[in-house]
């Protein structure tokens, strides 16, 4: 049984889906019954979610499409 | 075997992807778009060492981050390894927590969205050293599992977690202080 220090150290490799069946049962167990861990759990996966979001949040710039299509066929001239 | 010709059709897809970690990589718009340019050639290139029905995608990862650092991270100005200072655990919650309307307001996904803009997430990855940057990039941003991030970096799976877990803080304490600069840690909230 994973007491609230045990289940805060495993916070990372649980949001990150990296626990075995084991430890992330252990995990569910003791979250379903602490609210102050649940709280945590959720601010962290929520902040993670934010982060993916934003960083992964860009306009191409204009012209590298073209510009990558356009290594393929010089590279297939070149000998 | 993958043939080339196949390559843009399955590989095109990703550019946007690799662009914005590129750019979160290279931290500007030029050298970001020369990177992608060169994971797409290098790519094209060695397709025929890719084996069809594996995952496209960390394949194209893989030869971004090796291109990355052999080539760009020259370039850099800052120092490549660096340490950081130790913070405390659950940073970001404990501080933001302990304002009754920022915790009320944190149960709403979008309200909790807005607390942050782009430009303080991005800044708060594009400030870490690079050896705390490219695992929390490729964790966080990317999805990728501390195998895959392992072998792309080529560190051991060890040193993954422990510089994802001390690099995450890190970008806390940053998004911290966005967020005591504009006042959202205030009463007022």
């Amino acid at each position: 049984m994973a007491d609230c220090t045990e289940t805060i150290k495993e916070l990372d490799a649980f949001l990150d889906g990296e626990l075995t069946d084991h430890v992330r049962e252990q995990i569910h167990h003791h979250l379903s019954g602490c609210v102050d861990c649940h709280q945590a759990f959720d601010f962290h996966a929520e902040l993670k979610s934010v982060i993916q979001r934003k960083c992964a949040n860009e306009e191409m710039p204009e012209g590298l499409m073209e510009k990558i299509q356009q290594c393929f066929n010089t590279d297939l001239l070149d000998p | 075997m993958a043939e080339s010709k196949d390559f843009a059709k399955q590989a095109m897809v990703f550019a946007p992807q690799l662009y914005a970690a590129a750019l979160r990589m290279t931290r500007n718009q030029s050298d970001a778009e020369d990177l992608v340019q060169e994971t797409f050639l290098r790519g094209f290139r060695s397709f025929h060492t890719y084996t069809e029905g594996t995952n496209l995608r960390a394949w194209l990862f893989r030869i971004l981050t090796n291109l990355f650092i052999n080539s760009y991270r020259a370039k850099q100005r800052r120092p490549i390894e660096t340490d950081l200072a130790d913070v405390e655990d659950l940073y970001l919650y404990r501080r933001l927590g302990s304002f009754e309307a920022a915790a009320a307001s944190l149960s709403a996904e979008d309200q909790f969205m807005d607390l942050f803009s782009d430009t303080e997430v991005k800044t708060a990855l594009e400030d870490l050293p690079e050896n705390f940057r490219l695992p929390v990039l490729l964790a966080d941003v990317e999805g990728f599992a501390y195998k895959e991030i392992a072998e792309m970096l080529d560190i051991p799976v060890g040193t993954v977690m422990s510089r994802l877990h001390r690099g995450r803080k890190a970008m806390q304490r940053a998004l911290y202080e966005y967020a005591e600069q504009r006042g959202l840690t205030g009463p007022h909230i």
